[in-house]
């Protein structure tokens, strides 16, 4: 390595406002997240026009923040990445005017980063010795993709969800049984007391399509299990929903990513996205890998939720291949994967 | 002083910079393009045109609200990062307040209102004193049949201004009681040069402020708040 690169990153694709400084895509010098989820717990989920006040109040607090951890200043900088979609059009949208603008003072390049690959690129933080090519599942309450990352910036999207995401299921099935949002981190405290094979519910699954996902289907399983519960006049255990409902997600990630290993031939699977905290997902991975003789590698939860670390990681790179944002640059709320401009 | 003024409240986009008392340059797009991709690159026209360097602003004042929720955030998330990088003060500046100096030294009352969708406008009403518009009524969100019936109640000749105005213009010829004159195009927008001269002299009155601290003033709730603050009510609950 030449010369140390630094970036300064900021993230506001959903509940999240953040910003961190990494150095050469690796190392991270200082990793800040203000989290707004007891206020959007008051509504039962995200509400978009609160986050995007929220963004706004948080957004110049929480990258002097970043600087000042990471003992910088900006023109120690490199460049700005920021986050320009997938997410929320006007939480995206405080984070990329801010960034834009920020930059043109301070002189900086500015780089705009997918949230995604941001979630991929968590993996090179953790792991340093970790390089492409690899497999990587994403999974978070937006995204469920499972794709062959070919190089930095460069990936193959082998199958993705067709409906909901894994992590909205858990939001909507959380609530179905009482749980309450955030749905993933309570759904597993509540299935650690539940019975996984109690119910049978369904792992649908496309046979022209043998790496996509459904979790639609998944859900309104879970729906009908209940609603037939309440006719029948039965009760039904909340803990063994929740691990039924998860042993189910946790099949049908595994059974996947096994697919993938053996058809690819790759040796190597990361975990990516705000579900890869779940500590039920992570064992079932890593022991199928374990089984496979593939390396697993997960991110720590701290850098599977949305976090702007890993748009600085995921940026260093694109700013090594020389990729620049404009002064247009707009918040593409659906931007895919691999997209670029 | 050189002052960075900034209006996306609407639809239109506005970058000017004033210095002291002269406006430098001032670049206004009346058009249906998302403020996202125009008004960066508009106050980089700008500067370039003018050869003035980013780092000689000492001010960016910013129409604060209300206004589109959205246009008034890219306007505040702009001028928070101006501020942030150059450690510069940001001055707020009352959206409707700076639009009435589009009429500055009118004798008659002055009456901005904008579009604010749901069949109402945001509006007050001002009058010019010691060369600089004075609220008469706070400004906010009024149904069209409130607004007129507040202008009808001051019995004086009034101008109006602001996409509002014009959507609602046969509507206000109706209702209206008084006297009343619609403001010619070069004056019924939004006008960053507007925010930027009277947010000089709130400036120079100890109005700005840290950006860090700035946030935009909606006059509105959002959508969620408002449905569970009328469940919390109906429920007679108290909030949390």
């Amino acid at each position: 390595m030449d010369k140390e690169i630094k970036i300064l990153a900021i993230e506001s694709s959903c509940d999240e406002t953040a910003a961190a400084v990494v150095k050469n895509g690796r190392e991270i010098c200082s990793n800040i997240i203000s989290s707004q989820i007891e206020l959007h717990t008051l509504y039962g989920g995200v509400v978009p026009e609160i986050a995007s006040r929220k963004h706004m109040e948080k957004i110049d607090q929480v990258v002097s923040a970043a600087l000042k951890e990471a003992g910088e200043t900006i023109q120690g900088m490199d460049a700005i990445a920021v986050t320009y979609g997938p997410g929320l059009v006007g939480a995206l949208l405080v984070g990329v005017a801010h960034a834009k603008a920020y930059a043109w003072a301070a002189g900086k390049p500015l780089v705009g980063v997918n949230h995604i690959e941001g979630h991929i690129a968590a993996n090179f933080l953790q792991y340093p010795e970790l390089t492409p090519p690899f497999l990587c599942l994403v999974v978070s309450g937006g995204h469920t993709h499972l794709v062959r990352v070919l190089d930095y910036g460069e990936t193959e999207i082998l199958g993705r969800s067709r409906d909901d995401a894994a992590g909205e299921a858990f939001d909507k099935v959380a609530r179905a049984i009482g749980l309450g949002y955030p749905g993933g981190p309570k759904i597993e405290r509540a299935a650690k007391d539940g019975d996984a094979k109690a119910i049978a519910f369904p792992r649908p699954g496309f046979s022209d399509a043998p790496f996509d996902f459904s979790f639609s289907g998944l859900k309104s399983a879970v729906l009908n299990y209940l609603n037939e519960c309440k006719m029948k006049g039965l009760s039904y255990s909340q803990a063994d929903v929740a691990a039924s409902f998860q042993a189910a997600v946790t099949d049908i990630l595994t059974e996947r990513a096994e697919l993938a290993l053996s058809e690819t031939g790759e040796k190597r699977l990361a975990l990516a996205g705000g579900v890869a905290s779940n500590s039920a997902i992570r064992s079932s991975l890593q022991a199928m890998c374990e089984a496979k003789g593939a390396d697993f590698y997960v991110p720590a939860p701290i850098l599977c939720t949305d976090n702007a670390a890993m748009i600085g990681a995921a940026g260093y790179y694109e700013y090594r291949k020389g990729n620049r944002a404009a002064l247009n640059l707009n918040a593409v709320p659906g931007l895919k994967i691999g997209e670029r401009g | 002083m050189k002052v960075l003024g900034i209006d996306s409240s609407g639809l239109v986009a506005s970058a000017a910079l004033l210095e002291e008392e002269s406006i430098l340059g001032e670049y206004s797009t009346n058009y249906k393009k998302t403020h996202s991709e125009t008004l960066m690159p508009m106050i980089d026209t700008l500067l370039t045109q003018l050869g003035v360097e980013r780092t000689a602003i000492d001010y960016v004042a910013v129409a604060s609200g209300p206004g589109s929720f959205t246009g008034l955030r890219i306007g505040a998330a702009t001028a928070k990062g101006i501020c942030l990088a150059l450690h510069v003060p940001l001055i707020p500046v009352p959206t409707l307040d700076a639009m009435a100096m589009n009429l500055w030294g009118a004798a008659d009352l002055v009456c901005p209102m904008m579009d604010a969708r749901r069949d109402q406008v945001y509006t007050g009403i001002y009058a010019f004193s010691e060369e600089r518009p004075v609220r008469k009524t706070e400004p906010g969100p009024l149904s069209l049949a409130e607004a007129a019936e507040r202008l009808n109640g001051f019995g004086r000749k009034v101008l109006l201004l602001g996409d509002g105005a014009d959507r609602f213009k046969e509507d206000l010829k109706n209702k209206l009681t008084v006297d009343y004159a619609f403001a010619p195009a070069h004056l019924n927008r939004q006008r960053a040069g507007s925010v930027a001269v009277l947010g000089r002299l709130l400036a120079l009155e100890g109005g700005a402020v840290s950006g860090e601290s700035f946030a935009p003033s909606y006059y509105r709730l959002s959508q969620a708040e408002r449905e569970r603050k009328k469940r919390m009510e109906s429920e007679n609950l108290e909030d949390i």
